[in-house]
């Protein structure tokens, strides 16, 4: 094939693949892509609202940790962000396309808010809380286990089943609002037990979201460990390298596909519970609002390490509750806040490209060299 | 008989729009791009489609509904094919992960329509609700003479050009991909690029092409859906989850641009189903609404049973190509 592409001319530049490259090298071209974002996201705001972009953006930085309160809003978004990622690592490490958390969520959502309604105030809460988690979990795990099933043994395209199952999960809850909605005739559900507070995760140390924290750095401290030391951890890593693979190594495949998908079913549906029960105590089709769509991309850009999962959560909800904040001030309308994490994403996943490879000049005389 | 009639028109109505997105998501797709930002780039193409026709209609006193109507189709079509080429760009250029580009466009398009939608009444300075009847008069003009014919008139020739159009593309897409020899290099670069790429076929340029194109014409369901389905306006969200519908019609036409058509009338009819069937709850017709989704579940798996070649997804569908990496 070369000696075809050499009639044809060499380009002016190739690409070559990097060996590897320095944790300060890969951080700094990281950093080029947040500001060359940035001040990509000023000329939109400045082309839209004629506004100062340092204004605009001292506006984002007031309206994400401005107020204590904002603060711990946008504290809140990210571990919720995060929980779902983290459960999102497992079956990616897999090479199984789940683009399903947001139907997971929603059904562990669901589960959580339909137990606050039916259970209410007749047990002790910290019963409740246990139930509803485990409720919330199980659910989400049997929505995964779906797909799971028919992936492992007929090979059904993943991506497009879980896909599908979000919106079969979407219509469910649609169903169920108007089941359950109160006032009558409003079509939303309101807020679950507001006079009670059956169901709602409890203050700790003065902190309503201190339990939301507390849930997602086991769940990541665990599934960490899950991945590096256990047994079942090397058998996902193999089977995402190849299952004929692993196959071959004596994997039992259809299990370990199914085990894991429900593994990371549950993880989204716990995600759920804690929406329901530790932040928004409602229902609606945007519970999940997009975040299983951005878990994906948090839990792939940050190859799934724990720590960059958390710095590029808490970079999206930062940005997103600072857009809502401008969006506000500036009488723009809220989904301004869309437009500027979509186009710090393009940057973001532009900027991977860059660190795994390099472009070289080609020495024109002599293309052989490209080969070796 | 005319329940059913209306029945049927309202349901080509519906699966007009989503028809565009499937034949442009089928052509990418059989260039190997799974593109998930086709509900993205609907948005995208129908908001500037209506800003295109909105700023025209403003500048001057008397617009005409012809001028109105060129600018909004090159408006859309130019901004989806850009969504198109960054997705290109992104996904072929510097092999990023195609699944995550496209939810990112996705999340960037939707968030575009809504937020223009919202707010492009305040950026012209407060001008009130947008309408642009006057542009939309040209896409809602029926044949003159035929729709007049009583039943027959409205069931075939009653819709706009855009729904003619919607089905010319797809017939046109079948005969490119299934009959031209182009399409069977377009093919072979879904299939296999590597040995596409040894038989001499430009794989980039192969992948760019559909890409674009494929998004150009999803971006005219946008614009049907503005223009010709709500008459010129906009109201946000309203587009709803009919891209994502797209994509599950692609499955169910089992990558076949003429089965789209018919598909995407059996969509457009499941999609309303729930106005028509009587003694339906309020609860149970939101049950009812699942069909589509519940019906491309069952086509998916009933080809992954019976495994049939030809019914399969593009071989390499999902991946990216380097040729120095094999």
């Amino acid at each position: 094939m070369n000696s075809e592409k050499k009639k044809i001319k060499a380009p002016a530049f190739h690409v070559e693949k990097r060996e590897g490259i320095s944790f300060r090298k890969a951080c700094a071209i990281r950093a080029t892509a947040v500001v060359l974002s940035l001040i990509v996201c000023a000329i939109v705001i400045v082309l839209i609202t004629g506004q100062n972009p340092l204004e605009v953006y001292g506006g984002i930085i007031d309206g994400a940790v401005g107020t204590s309160r904002r603060f711990w809003v946008t504290v809140r978004e990210t571990v919720i962000l995060l929980l779902i990622a983290v459960g999102l690592v497992p079956v990616f490490r897999m090479k199984f396309w789940n683009i399903g958390a947001e139907g997971q969520i929603l059904m562990g959502a669901t589960a959580s808010a339909a137990l606050m309604i039916y259970i209410k105030d007749s047990i002790p809460n910290f019963l409740l809380i246990l139930i509803i988690m485990i409720g919330g979990m199980v659910v989400g795990m049997l929505w995964a286990f779906i797909p799971a099933f028919f992936k492992a043994n007929y090979n059904t395209n993943e991506t497009l089943f879980t896909l599908m199952m979000n919106y079969i999960a979407m219509q469910i809850v649609n169903c169920l609002i108007v089941i359950w909605e109160n006032p009558v005739g409003s079509n939303t559900v309101g807020i679950i037990n507001g006079a009670t507070k059956a169901g709602w995760f409890p203050s700790i140390f003065g902190n309503a979201y201190a339990l939301n924290i507390i849930i997602t750095l086991v769940a990541t401290v665990c599934i960490s460990v899950y991945m590096k030391m256990d047994k079942h951890g090397y058998e996902i890593d193999v089977v995402g390298a190849g299952t004929r693979t692993a196959l071959y190594a004596g994997i039992n495949v259809k299990k370990v596909i199914c085990r894991t998908m429900m593994l990371s079913g549950a993880l989204c549906g716990l995600a759920g519970s804690v929406i329901v029960s530790g932040a928004s105590h409602t229902i609606s089709t945007s519970t999940a609002g997009g975040r299983g769509f951005t878990a994906i991309i948090v839990a792939w850009m940050s190859k799934f390490n724990p720590i960059a999962m958390l710095a590029i959560s808490a970079f999206l909800s930062f940005m997103q509750q600072g857009a809502i904040q401008i969006a506000s001030q500036f009488g723009l309308n809220e989904n301004a806040s869309d437009i500027i994490t979509g186009i710090l994403l393009f940057f973001l996943i532009g900027c991977e490209f860059f660190i795994n490879y390099r472009m070289e000049r080609t020495d024109r005389g002599d293309t052989e060299d490209k080969a070796s | 008989m005319t329940i059913l009639i209306t029945f049927i028109v309202k349901a080509i109505g519906q699966g007009i729009a989503i028809l565009f997105g499937a034949t442009g998501e089928i052509i990418t797709e059989k260039s190997g791009n799974l593109n998930l930002g086709i509900p993205g780039i609907m948005y995208m193409g129908g908001i500037s489609g209506l800003m295109g026709a909105f700023f025209y209609e403003l500048s001057t006193d008397n617009p005409s509904p012809l001028a109105g109507m060129i600018i909004s189709l090159l408006c859309a079509l130019a901004v989806s094919a850009l969504g198109g080429l960054l997705y290109s760009f992104l996904t072929v250029s510097l092999r990023a992960n195609q699944n995550v580009v496209g939810l990112a466009i996705t999340t960037f398009g939707v968030g575009f329509g809504n937020f223009f939608g919202g707010s492009i009444s305040k950026i012209a300075g407060g001008v009130g609700q947008i309408s642009v009847a006057t542009s939309a008069s040209a896409y809602k003009a029926t044949i003159p003479v035929l729709s007049n014919i009583p039943v027959i008139g409205k069931l075939l020739f009653g819709y706009g050009f855009l729904s003619y159009a919607a089905i010319v593309i797809a017939i046109l897409a079948w005969y490119f991909l299934f009959r031209a020899r182009r399409g069977l290099n377009l093919r072979a670069v879904g299939e296999d690029p590597a040995a596409a790429d040894a038989a001499g076929i430009n794989v980039t340029v192969y992948k760019y092409a559909a890409t674009v194109s494929g998004c150009a014409i999803a971006g005219l369901g946008g614009l049907y859906y503005v223009m010709e389905y709500l008459g010129g306006t906009w109201s946000n969200d309203s587009f709803g989850d009919r891209g994502w519908l797209a994509v599950a019609l692609v499955i169910l036409a089992l990558w076949n641009p003429l089965n789209a058509i018919w598909g995407s009338i059996a969509f457009g009819a499941l999609y309303i189903l729930y106005i028509y069937l009587p003694g339906l709850t309020r609860a149970t017709q939101e049950l009812v609404k699942v069909t589509p989704y519940v019906v491309t579940i069952v086509v998916l798996v009933l080809t992954s049973f019976r495994n049939k070649p030809e019914d399969q997804p593009p071989a390499s569908l999902g991946l990216s190509y380097f040729r120095e990496n094999r």
